[in-house]
């Protein structure tokens, strides 16, 4: 058996571990007022992180480039109200005019 | 601090008789009709009246929340194309079959793991570091169980299944929504369409691509997850508590990522939510947000 194929079966058998701990284990059994209080605030913690880290981050260290104009420019579009979809259009293409110009 | 979170669940009626979606099913099938009919139901507060009585307003609703998170789930499903490539061609490049390829977004399926993985295997690391750096990155899932947990009903196998699908989209997706079953519509919707579409242009990043990080960058896409990440977060910071949540949450991610290992800015984000404590007891009273908009629908 290859290293990879070592590596690929632990990660299967971990991660379904950590993806299906919470679903399995807690259920929908309904949690008390204050965890759940908790829990209806976590995804925004959760989006502006994952927001962040996929603007600044590159796996090892804080890096500021084009995607950091798209973010700003989406911000933009989401202050003027538009759909979704035009948000990431507008990301998009304002960082691939950053690059274009830069 | 009695409850200045609450209106999260409450702040439209309409949506609050879906949730008691379950609970009225199982009324109509135990025979509770007449019941209802005898009592008025606009004095009544039993779930099944109020359910009753807005039942028309609900399926309208019921159709633009299903347009809403559809167009939000291809957007993301769409950033997560070029992506996939990335990963087979990365794959490919680091010695892996096309069987292994496939095994890791099949059976991992959590993109960020997967090319943790591969690029230490293709620089020769150990299996142990491949595979320890592999799972850090999936911690995160832990939490994300915690959150999604609630909405993800069924039996214990269809629990299982369901968990499977559990990465970053799929739980932003689903989280972003303000009631269980379109928390767990769009978990699925979002959780089918890129597994469908990572595995698709894994494939083919695999057989046909070796380059490609160049394209993403040239069009930009690699702007569409955060892009998509902010659209998601957006109808959330109308609301104080939250609106303090998230930026905590954003600046420790921020601060932590030259120094912790990659997945771990992610997972310590969650400690942001103390900080929706802050303050919310001498401000109780203004904490109480107007109801939310939607301007990511």
């Amino acid at each position: 058996m290859s290293d990879a194929t070592v590596v690929l079966i632990v990660m299967t058998v971990g991660t379904f571990a950590l993806k299906s701990a919470g679903p399995l284990v807690l259920g929908d059994r309904a949690l008390p007022v204050r965890v759940q209080q908790v829990v209806d605030l976590l995804p925004a913690a959760l989006l502006a992180a994952l927001a962040i880290v996929s603007t600044v981050g590159d796996g090892r260290g804080i890096v500021i480039d084009a995607r950091l104009v798209g973010l700003v420019a989406a911000g933009i579009a989401l202050w003027r109200r538009l759909p979704f979809v035009v948000v990431i259009i507008v990301a998009s293409a304002a960082t691939a005019l950053t690059r274009l110009i830069s | 601090m009695s409850r200045p979170h609450r209106w999260i669940h409450s702040s439209n009626s309409a949506w609050r008789c879906g949730d008691n979606e379950r609970r009225r099913t199982l009324n109509d099938a135990s025979g509770l009709r007449t019941e209802r009919a005898l009592s008025p139901p606009v004095t009544t507060t039993s779930p099944d009246a109020t359910g009753a009585r807005l039942r028309p307003v609900n399926e309208v609703d019921d159709a633009a929340r299903k347009r809403a998170i559809h167009r939000q789930a291809a957007s993301i499903v769409a950033s997560v194309a070029p992506f996939g490539i990335v990963f087979g061609a990365a794959a490919a490049t680091a010695g892996l079959s096309l069987v292994q390829a496939m095994g890791f977004s099949l059976f991992v399926f959590g993109g960020s793991s997967q090319f943790a993985a591969v690029e230490i295997l293709g620089d020769g690391g150990s299996i142990a570091s491949a595979a320890i750096a592999g799972l850090l990155l999936n911690v995160r899932s832990l939490a994300f169980g915690v959150i999604m947990a609630p909405a993800l009903v069924g039996t214990w196998w269809q629990r299982a299944a369901m968990s499977q699908l559990m990465i970053d989209e799929s739980t932003a997706v689903g989280a972003a929504q303000h009631e269980q079953r379109w928390r767990r519509y769009g978990y699925l919707v979002a959780g089918i369409g890129v597994f469908v579409v990572w595995n698709l242009t894994t494939m083919l990043g695999h057989v046909a691509f070796a380059g490609a990080g160049d394209l993403i960058t040239e069009l930009g896409l690699d702007a569409a997850g955060p892009a998509a990440f902010l659209a998601l977060l957006w109808p959330r910071l109308s609301s104080p508590p939250q609106r303090r949540t998230a930026i905590a949450g954003g600046l420790i991610a921020l601060v932590l990522i030259p120094f912790a290992p990659p997945g771990v800015p992610i997972l310590a984000s969650m400690l942001g939510v103390a900080a929706a404590r802050i303050g919310s007891q001498s401000t109780d009273r203004s904490d109480r947000p107007e109801p939310d908009t939607e301007a990511a629908s």
